[in-house]
């Protein structure tokens, strides 16, 4: 069985199993910026003391399942999500959803994806896809950060739905309930309050010194110390930690900075105000100094430079970019919305 | 980033898909464009799989040395750590960190073996020699 489903390659996996399930349900308008956006996406912590991979864990989006949620409350779309404490239950409910005609999003590891290149394959909880079918008792799988789709055995989706670790997806699967029709007033609203929550996430002082703006200085000034506190190998290490959070698919930093530039863009079509582009040209100044810090991040962990004096340079445009985006999120919060 | 800026760098994963990126056109509109990879990123991920190399080598060492039971040398390989490790072999925590123990591993019974064994697709012999059997 083979429910009527268009395959849509996405930036980032969230955003993509959000336009695709709610395009399928009538909801024409949504683009990847927009469900981004409206999603309130942009993010950043970086949370010392913990690791990942035997590195820093640093963040440049929301928690898993959080754009999906936002972006379908916004819209007024109730959803169904549930996990699932045996495995066959959950794959009795996926079968009973795909019955009733309704392409699921799925929260996946990684680890066990067959169809990703072996040297992507971490433990990474925190991916998403959508099944869409079954074919010869197989799983039909639509990917977003991939060009096609891809079919997986009822074992092999059951081993990556069931992935162990942080973050553990526990058969995790999500829907919109019902075909719904958004009216260009739901999305204008959508978009402000959208707007509205990432200024909070990103500028708004109760949110504490790791995250948002604070984050992304309180980061640049440990780059700074790491040379001495690490050693230069480690620090490299974690550099190249910090660059594969911020550029890999799925997570992506410098990249988001761009899908928010192209989220305001758009968010001008719906709320003709200006400012909006101004600002949109922020974020792309903004994305474009991630890209250098990762290019002088990778200058490091290759080995070809490594003087303090570096480590400093790294540190500063992450200070730098602080400022940029201070700057893009005060103007985003000074808009008056009619 | 302009849209001809967006890198075509062939990594592991170029081979396999392109990318999405978000880049402007020559008036400053966002558009989407398919990228190859970035010899940024491609590093970034060498430099991480250089690290998981050495970690098992070291592992390998210490496994010879009886400092530690060949579960440490199959975790690493892996990519795991005791939190992923015990998720899906279903022991506890500080029962994988005893099992870490040359002398606690030595005396496991058949059955704890089998679920590493499952766990790291490798028979119980092998498990016990540090064999593998590259398929």
């Amino acid at each position: 069985m083979r429910l009527d489903f268009k395959h849509i390659q996405a930036a980032h996996c969230e955003n993509g199993v959000t336009i695709s399930l709610l395009k399928n349900i009538g909801v024409q308008q949504i683009t990847e910026p927009l469900a981004f956006g409206i999603g309130a996406g942009l993010f950043f912590v970086y949370i010392p003391l913990l690791k990942i991979n035997n590195g820093p864990v640093i963040a440049f989006r929301t928690l898993p399942g959080l754009i999906f949620k936002r972006t379908c409350k916004a819209l007024g779309i109730p959803v169904v999500r549930k996990k699932f404490r045996s495995k066959e239950a959950a794959e009795a409910f996926l079968n009973e959803c795909l019955e009733a005609g309704h392409p699921v999003g799925c929260q996946v590891g990684v680890y066990y994806l067959p169809y990703f290149p072996k040297q992507y394959r971490f433990h990474f909880n925190a991916h998403n896809l959508i099944v869409y079918g079954t074919e010869d008792g197989n799983y039909m799988v639509s990917d977003p950060v991939m060009e096609n789709t891809s079919t997986l055995t009822a074992y092999e989706l059951e081993r990556v739905r069931f992935a162990k670790g942080a973050l553990a997806p526990n058969g995790q699967l999500y829907y919109p309930k019902e075909n719904q029709i958004v009216t260009n007033d739901q999305v204008k609203k959508g978009i402000i309050s959208g707007i509205k929550k990432n200024v909070f996430n990103m500028i708004s002082p109760f949110t504490g010194p790791i995250v948002g703006v604070n984050g992304i200085r309180f980061t640049g000034k440990r780059i700074k110390k790491w040379r001495d506190s690490l050693g230069l190998k480690q620090a490299g290490l974690y550099l190249a930690q910090l660059v594969r959070m911020q550029e890999e698919i799925g997570t992506g930093g410098g990249g988001f900075r761009y899908i928010y530039g192209a989220f305001l863009q758009e968010a001008h079509a719906y709320i003709p105000n200006d400012d909006l582009l101004e600002i949109s040209q922020t974020f792309t100044a903004s994305g474009d100094l991630w890209r250098t810090a990762a290019v002088q991040a990778a200058g490091i962990y290759k080995g070809r430079i490594g003087s303090q004096e570096d480590f400093n340079v790294m540190g500063d445009y992450l200070l730098e970019i602080a400022e940029i985006e201070k700057k893009a999120f005060t103007a985003l919060k000074n808009i008056k919305w009619q | 980033m302009k849209k001809e800026d967006v890198p075509q760098d062939l990594g592991a994963l170029g081979k396999i898909t392109k990318e999405v990126c978000y880049a402007t056109d020559e008036s400053g509109k966002y558009i989407t464009q398919l990228s190859a990879g970035w010899d940024v990123k491609i590093t970034a991920l060498d430099t991480a799989w250089q690290d998981v190399e050495e970690r098992i080598a070291a592992a390998k060492q210490k496994v010879l040395n009886k400092e530690a039971s060949p579960i440490l040398f199959f975790m690493e390989k892996a990519l795991m750590n005791i939190e992923i490790l015990a998720g899906y072999t279903g022991f506890w925590q500080w029962q994988v960190k005893r099992h870490l123990k040359p002398e606690v591993f030595n005396k496991l019974s058949e059955k704890k073996l089998k679920k590493y064994a499952e766990v790291f697709n490798v028979s119980v012999p092998n498990l016990q020699t540090m064999t593998i059997n590259e398929a």
